[in-house]
């Protein structure tokens, strides 16, 4: 089997070790502490509009004698979206302003934002939206939900994948037949159909956050029956090991069986699987907001921010900074699929893709 | 030597076993009997096929269900019959008072944890008045032979050598002090000199602590010098038993006489090893 994972210490050290698996490490590192500090890191709220200024440009920035100031813009042009900077004209950036309340982590009450302008001036690091909402903050919120999303998603189908696999490998017979039976079924849908069906199935009227929790359980409901076939199929394969035996002739009973010595053996399998996967999450969720069955305004995700940068308007203007949450979406999961590559060519060196 | 009037610890009767598929169910043992006194060794004996795994491993009702079942016959351990114990109720003579020694020794150990993890693990289960376990686990890999216990007890399989493995799973099941020690081809995996020490580590732990071994192999040449007696299995029946010193001086039946034939000896100047001619056994065997 692999001997790598019997020293558990050792595994984030070799990943670590690697370029390609500091690179992914640090960049979802980087990538996380942005969603979970979001709004102290976010000048405005998710929601906060200034229709005076919709397809603001991202600021540039100058030195003044009081420091690192912004340019200040005007609309030359309201039907265009034509900013102009006025020439001389600045707003200092102040940092850890006083900004409208929140609470950081959802406990600590806070006001404090990490930068920001004198009111009624603005700073749109990634420019504004249609609305005048800014692109940076929705970002950072955005990736709360994003980002979150597939490691929910990826626990729940893993889990359930793992008890239905697992039992269905362990124990076989009708229970068996009965899973296996059940994700072909669920393998045969297509999955975006079964995606939009179950979506339409349920009312809209949800708020967001039940919207949210609605989405996870979707994609991991899509979601399981993969890990669970190949949870199976390993199941089966250690079944079959002198080891499970002896495991029967000390005496044990089939769920530490199951729980102390079959699942250790199957940990690298869903460390990697888990990595592999998360992606497929994010990319779910962008699509279902992409199609506007997904997380609802006011809220914000990466999706939903790249629906609208699809109006006509967008792509007439070339509002390019509206496509900002495309890159976001890319890193994290080029990032994951790095992490997943690492860690199985860590963990299981029959498979290596790279030299070292 | 053990009492001749007390009852066996082990006695077997009548036990028949099949496979069943679709298409056919093969009889794998058929209508087996034996008894095992405390203390004493039974080696079975047989070729691939013979029925004597299914023998050993139908003692603690290891066989999948389906596809095996239990045609007839009762194992009565120690009094009790096994084959009508509830599942609860057989996992407490699993490991604590019957003992397997498996044949390949790299997968038996579960590849993931350490011997003091699978040592503790057993002890947990039978040995609860066992109260520093690390010393227990440590005593009983020295008493099988290991020359660093405490490294050995900190390790994991695969720093392990075969032999070194095989010990451990002999260190694991007798950590419980189990009554009977059931040891499936335990040399089958290991090279011709440690085959010898495992050998001789488990004669040496039977009079220690006065177990009784039932020994499933295929060879002949382990029999001699470490049985009491010898069951030879052909096809699912037993067709000779006896000691194993007028056994082997005089095998009666033509199976047995062709096994005994085909062990080589050190020394024979043969040009082609002696294989088992089935066409004239089988005529032998038909009632003409």
């Amino acid at each position: 089997m692999n001997p790598v994972l019997t020293k558990r210490s050792g595994l984030w050290q070799q990943v670590i070790a690697r370029p390609q698996g500091a690179l992914a490490l640090g960049l979802l590192g980087f990538l996380y502490l942005c969603a979970l500090f979001a709004p102290l890191l976010a000048p405005y709220g998710p929601g906060d509009q200034d229709l005076q200024k919709p397809y603001h440009p991202p600021t540039g920035f100058t030195w003044t004698q009081d420091g690192l100031a912004v340019r200040l813009y005007e609309n030359a042009d309201p039907t265009q979206a034509l900013y102009r900077p006025i020439p001389g004209k600045t707003a200092t950036i102040h940092w850890f302003p006083a900004g409208h309340p929140y609470r950081l982590f959802g406990l600590l009450p806070c006001r404090r934002h990490l930068f920001g302008v004198e009111p009624p001036q603005k700073i749109y690091l990634l420019g504004s939206d249609s609305t005048g909402r800014d692109v940076f903050s929705r970002l950072l919120y955005g990736a709360q939900v994003s980002l979150s999303i597939g490691l929910i998603g990826i626990s729940i189908s893993l889990g359930v994948g793992l008890i239905a696999g697992g039992l269905a490998g362990y124990f076989g017979g009708w229970f068996d037949s009965l899973v296996m039976r059940t994700t072909e079924l669920l393998m045969a849908i297509p999955g975006l159909y079964l995606l939009l069906a179950l979506r339409g199935a349920f009312a809209s009227q949800f708020g967001s956050g039940e919207v949210y929790l609605l989405i996870v359980v979707i994609l991991s409901f899509l979601g399981w029956s993969g890990a669970a076939r190949v949870i199976r199929g390993l199941t089966l394969s250690l079944r079959a090991q002198t080891f499970v035996e002896a495991a029967i002739v000390t005496g044990l009973s089939p769920w530490r069986i199951l729980w102390r010595h079959l699942l250790p053996n199957l940990a690298s399998y869903l460390l990697v699987a888990a990595a592999l996967s998360i992606p497929g999450y994010i990319l779910g969720e962008a699509a279902l907001s992409f199609l506007g069955i997904g997380i609802q305004e006011p809220s914000a995700s990466w999706g939903l921010m790249l629906a609208q940068a699809q109006e006509m308007k967008v792509f007439m203007c070339n509002f390019w900074w509206l496509l900002s949450p495309g890159a976001a979406v890319f890193v994290t999961v080029a990032a994951f699929n790095l992490l997943g590559d690492t860690l199985r060519d860590v963990i299981d060196p029959h498979f290596r893709t790279s030299d070292r | 030597m053990p009492d001749p009037n007390a009852p066996p610890l082990l006695q077997v009767s009548d036990l028949a076993i099949e496979f069943a598929s679709p298409e056919r169910t093969i009889r794998a043992v058929d209508g087996i009997s034996f008894s095992l006194a405390s203390g004493s060794t039974l080696a079975v004996v047989g070729e691939s096929g013979s029925g004597k795994s299914v023998t050993a491993l139908s003692l603690a009702r290891l066989l999948p269900s389906p596809p095996a079942r239990v045609r007839s016959g009762k194992i009565v351990f120690d009094g009790t019959d096994l084959l009508t114990l509830p599942e609860a109720a057989l996992r407490h003579y699993r490991g604590g008072r019957i003992a397997y020694v498996f044949q390949e020794p790299s997968t038996s150990l579960n590849p993931v944890f350490s011997v003091a993890f699978q040592l503790s693990e057993a002890m947990a289960l039978h040995r609860r008045d066992l109260t520093d376990r690390r010393a227990a686990g440590v005593a009983a890999l020295s008493e099988v032979g290991i020359r660093d216990p405490e490294r050995c007890w900190k390790s994991y399989p695969h720093e392990l050598s075969g032999g070194m493995q095989q010990r451990v799973m002999i260190a694991m099941a007798l950590v419980c002090r189990p009554q009977l020690l059931v040891a499936d081809e335990p040399t089958t995996a290991l090279d011709v000199t440690i085959q010898a020490q495992i050998l001789n580590l488990l004669r040496e732990i039977r009079s220690r602590f006065g177990m009784a071994i039932l020994l499933i192999t295929h060879n002949f040449g382990l029999v001699k010098g470490f049985a009491d007696h010898v069951v030879v299995m052909f096809r699912g029946k037993i067709v000779e038993q006896g000691p194993t010193d007028s056994l082997l001086a005089s095998p009666r039946h033509p199976y047995t006489q062709a096994l005994i034939a085909c062990v080589p000896r050190l020394g024979e100047s043969k040009k082609r090893l002696t294989t088992i001619d089935y066409d004239k056994l089988d005529a032998l065997l038909s009632p003409a």
